[in-house]
């Protein structure tokens, strides 16, 4: 059930794969429905607002993250968006012009979905970039959860 | 570049080899000769060699001696900051499908 991930060493990819107890029309509705998708994407603690929101192929996103200490935008458009298939650009505003491009296939396990996930990162800097500062976000996420154990 | 960020280059660099990450998943279960961990490969012994020898260098593995024998052994600290440095990376991830598990789970109930 936990999440694989694969970046290997001087190559600009992350790949993800991880099993959901839904079928994929199900997991499909949850990454496509505006008011779901706020429900769960994005760091932990953060409130999320979507600007623009329109999945389907042709269509675009826009949104924010935000906690007390900041907001973060990330835009993109979508390429194709099917049963089986979501691909995508993502960019955080942050770091303007390191667009990534994003696949997601949707692997119908009857009954249980299994999802794989390419992003190919503009080269193997910005990639290893990414997986640093979801160490730091990891890191701090960890340090608001000793704050509440000592709270 | 720091001492860490070379000791990890060359130890993810030394992973970057199927054959040597299936060494290091054999190594995983228990200590091996060389000719034990030989065995399953059909490529030469000289060869299984030199992929151990890339290891030991990138800090992963150790060799011991034992009478005749000199089994090799993981390096378990060695191990786990590479595990460490990426499954920070990897919980972050996790956390976030564990909402998405959540939110599926509402839906079944809709239906």
């Amino acid at each position: 059930m936990s999440t694989t991930i694969t970046a290997q060493p001087g190559t600009p990819f992350i790949e993800i794969t991880r099993e959901f107890a839904a079928s994929p029309d199900k997991v499909l509705r949850a990454h496509t429905d505006p008011e779901l998708v706020v429900r769960w994407l994005g760091p932990r603690g953060m409130e999320m607002e979507l600007l623009e929101f329109d999945a389907r192929s042709g269509g675009g996103y826009h949104y924010v993250h935000r906690d007390d200490r900041g907001e973060y935008r990330f835009r993109g458009v979508y390429h194709t968006v099917s049963a089986d298939r979501i691909i995508q650009t993502f960019e955080f505003e942050g770091a303007p012009g390191e667009v990534c491009l994003e696949s997601m296939t949707l692997i119908d396990l009857g009954g249980r979905t299994r999802i794989e996930g390419r992003s190919v990162f503009p080269s193997v800097e910005a990639r290893d970039a990414a997986v640093a500062s979801g160490m730091e976000n990891g890191i701090t996420q960890s340090y608001e959860r000793l704050d509440e154990v000592l709270a | 570049m720091s001492l860490e960020e070379e000791g990890l280059d060359r130890a993810f660099t030394a992973l970057g080899d199927p054959v040597r990450r299936a060494l290091v998943a054999r190594l995983s279960r228990g200590e091996a000769t060389v000719n034990e961990l030989a065995e399953p490969f059909e490529i030469t012994k000289q060869a299984i060699s030199r992929h151990i020898q890339v290891l030991e260098q990138a800090g992963l593995i150790t060799r011991s001696r034992d009478g005749q024998r000199r089994p090799c052994h993981l390096v378990p600290a060695a191990l786990e900051a590479l595990t460490g440095w990426i499954d920070t990376y990897r919980l972050a991830t996790e956390r976030t499908y564990r909402r998405l598990d959540a939110v599926l789970e509402t839906l079944e109930e809709e239906q």
